[in-house]
């Protein structure tokens, strides 16, 4: 059986599983209680589970991070939400040098088995201050696991295994997707190891992740309309890379395009080229392409911000340059 | 939801102690602040104005007031709430109105929009929108006027809910500590976002907290402009030592943002607090001391109707930056 869900839905409903079969769980952020969530994804949820366990923070990113860092040692599962990716720069500190850190500088002895989501992205006219897509800075990270769920399913379905990690993971939930809506099954249970193929083809392999899968699949069609068959591979997991999935569609495909809404100086776009290279350079027919956001702070005005933003034309144009 | 007490409104600051020109200068700028905005809420209805727009209705008294009190030679540095701010600054309404429309004939030429206003010739520093993100940097212009020896105050705002971060901690110290010319202007509008003061402070006094950096702290009432300008003016004279603080207590009457269901109070704490609401009591006082007619009144809407009419036309009239220029005014591309 199969229904209906919009991403924020099935967030909404992922964490409310959550906190129904876990007492151990408890959600924690700006505003996720009394305003109802920034984005609207735990509604209700103060009302129902209670002050104790849907917990209002003060704007102290750093402090509310660390704690959940601390509440995790201690014994709980925090679900810590960060308005944006923007906002967690003010936490990173307590991300990149405790949470990630503290397994290997134990050895061994502790871990943080705590869950950061925030959203991230551009395409809503918000500016450079709240657009911005620095995943591929988290997934720099050795000590954290990253998780960019692009669909319906996986929207529904990662939280519970991210919860079920003894260690931090840190879920990207791109803001241009959270009106989409789709079918998926009564039980979400996906993985959070490997990438997957959302389009089969043998042409030429999109790489891509978040909030650029919907733009990798519509310019998939819109190739399939002048004979090119792409396979569209959905990272969803950015760290740890799932290096033999890449490698697979590569080898098929034997031409790569990398979509990344990051800018493409030190890109997660970058490492995925580099693996390509180290492990599959000779299967290819030409050389990797990029698609990225052009090397600017992310303007508000509407035409601006979509040059400045991988689209489904630049990816067409990128795919077609290999053939050329 | 249970109800917050909010403090008894304090009393009227006794009889406006300005002339008539100025008098009515402050009253014509809080009142084009209101229009504008008023519009700006409109535009953003059509689509015309996107991505967030944070209205200032009901705080109007506080940039008036207190940026009435600094000089042309001092700097400013906001937050995403700052039409008002870059307004009172000197800034055209036409250009803050194109910079909403993503025009290239705004402030920054579309680049920021609504919350990132910014205009050198009046020292207006922007336009964060990052919580507590200005006063690091307020910090570092007052640092620069110290070490210069330049005849400066750097005037930071932010709000209440910024008083938890960080970094309002962190500059505090050092604008004390360094003896720095920091004016920090707290509107406390007594929300972040849809948390009340009394959620998110174990000390709502906020002024306690910058006296325990050792700075003076002074609190006023936000919502009259009078009271705003004196306890700025009071403020600024004591700047010379080193940071001072001032608290504004004050309300917003709309949405946080453009996306907002205000769960989080309830309509009668609006409207009571509309009960005192900036632009209407200060014209009545004025009205009662002889300082303005219902005819100057009337002559001074009339006035800023349409300015906010040829701001919208200009804006309207503008053109779109050239998408070739995407990458202008980027270090590093
Ligand atoms: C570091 C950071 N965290 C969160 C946000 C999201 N946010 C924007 S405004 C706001 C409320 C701020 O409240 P306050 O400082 O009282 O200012 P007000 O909006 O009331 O003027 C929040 C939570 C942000 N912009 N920056
Ligand atoms: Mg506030």
């Amino acid at each position: 059986m199969t229904r209906k869900l919009s991403y924020r839905e099935a967030m909404r409903e992922a964490m409310h599983e959550a906190l129904q079969n876990d007492p151990r769980v408890f959600l924690m952020g700006e505003d996720v209680g009394r305003y109802g969530g920034t984005y609207a994804f735990s509604k209700g949820f103060l009302e129902e589970f209670g002050p104790a366990r849907i917990r209002d923070t003060p704007l102290s990113e750093l402090a509310f991070v660390g704690a959940g860092i601390g509440a995790a040692l201690g014994g709980l599962r925090p679900i810590v939400e960060v308005m944006t990716v923007n906002f967690s720069l003010l936490a990173l500190d307590q991300i990149v040098n405790t949470a990630a850190l503290y397994r290997h500088m134990s050895g061994g002895q502790f871990s943080v088995p705590l869950v950061i989501r925030m959203a991230t992205g551009a395409g809503r006219q918000v500016a450079a201050q709240h657009s911005h897509s620095l995943e591929g800075w988290y997934a720099h990270i050795p000590g954290i696991k990253v998780l960019a769920p692009a669909t319906i399913e996986d929207a529904r379905g990662m939280l519970a295994p991210a919860l079920a990690d003894p260690d931090p993971v840190v879920i990207f939930e791109h803001a241009g997707l959270f009106n989409l809506e789709g079918e998926v099954p009564d039980r979400c249970t996906v993985d959070i190891v490997r990438a997957k193929v959302r389009r089969d083809g043998t042409a030429v392999a999109i790489i891509t992740y978040g909030g650029s899968l919907p733009k990798a699949l519509a310019a998939a069609e819109m190739l399939a309309a002048e004979g090119i068959a792409a396979e569209v591979v959905d990272l969803r997991v950015l760290r740890p890379l799932d290096t033999a999935a890449i490698v697979a569609s590569v080898a098929k495909c034997r031409r790569a395009v990398i979509v990344d809404e990051g800018w493409r100086s030190g890109s997660l776009a970058a490492e995925v080229s580099a693996r390509i290279m180290e492990n599959a350079f000779f299967e290819l027919d030409a050389p990797v392409a990029r698609v990225c956001s052009e090397e600017v702070p992310i303007p508000y005005a509407r035409h601006l911000e979509e040059a400045a933003l991988p689209q489904p034309e630049k990816i067409v144009a990128a795919v077609k340059g290999l053939f050329s | 939801m249970t109800t917050i007490e909010h403090p008894a409104p304090p009393p009227p600051s006794g009889p406006v102690p300005w002339d008539k020109d100025f008098a009515q200068a402050l009253l014509a700028d809080m009142l084009r602040i209101r229009r504008l905005e008023e519009k700006a809420a409109e535009l953003y209805g059509e689509g015309r104005i996107r991505g967030f727009l944070h209205l200032y209705i009901g705080e109007e008294a506080v940039a008036v007031g207190a940026l009435h009190a600094l000089r042309a030679e001092d700097n400013v540095v906001a937050t995403y709430r700052e039409h008002g701010h870059a307004l009172v600054r000197g800034m055209s309404m036409a250009a803050i109105m194109a910079e909403m429309y993503g025009k290239r004939e705004g402030c920054a030429r579309g680049r920021g929009g609504s919350m990132h206003l910014f205009d050198a010739s009046t020292r207006l520093y922007g336009g964060n929108a990052i919580v507590g993100g200005g006063l690091p940097v307020a910090t570092g212009l007052a640092l620069a006027a110290q070490l210069r020896k330049e005849d400066r105050v750097t005037a930071c705002f932010f709000g209440d809910g910024a008083v938890a971060e960080g970094a309002f901690h962190e500059s505090l110290n050092l604008a004390a500590l360094w003896k720095l010319p920091v004016l920090f202007c707290c509107e406390n509008n007594l929300y972040g976002m849809g948390t009340a003061v009394e959620r998110a402070e174990a000390q709502t006094d906020l002024a306690a907290k910058a006296r325990s950096y050792n700075m003076p702290a002074l609190s006023c009432d936000g919502m009259d402009v009078v009271a705003v300008y004196q306890a700025t003016q009071e403020a600024l004279a004591l700047v010379g030592q080193g940071p001072v603080f001032v608290e504004y207590r004050t309300y917003r009457y709309r949405a946080h943002s453009m996306f907002d269901a205000e769960l989080y109070r309830q309509k009668a704490e609006v409207e009571e607090w509309k009960t005192r609401g900036p632009i209407h009591t200060f014209t009545a006082r004025l009205k009662a001391e002889g300082k303005l007619t219902e005819a100057e009144f009337l002559a001074l809407d009339a006035r800023v109707a349409a300015e906010v009419a040829a701001a919208v036309a200009f804006a309207e009239a503008g053109t779109w930056e050239p998408v070739e220029d995407l990458l202008k005014d980027v270090h590093t591309p």
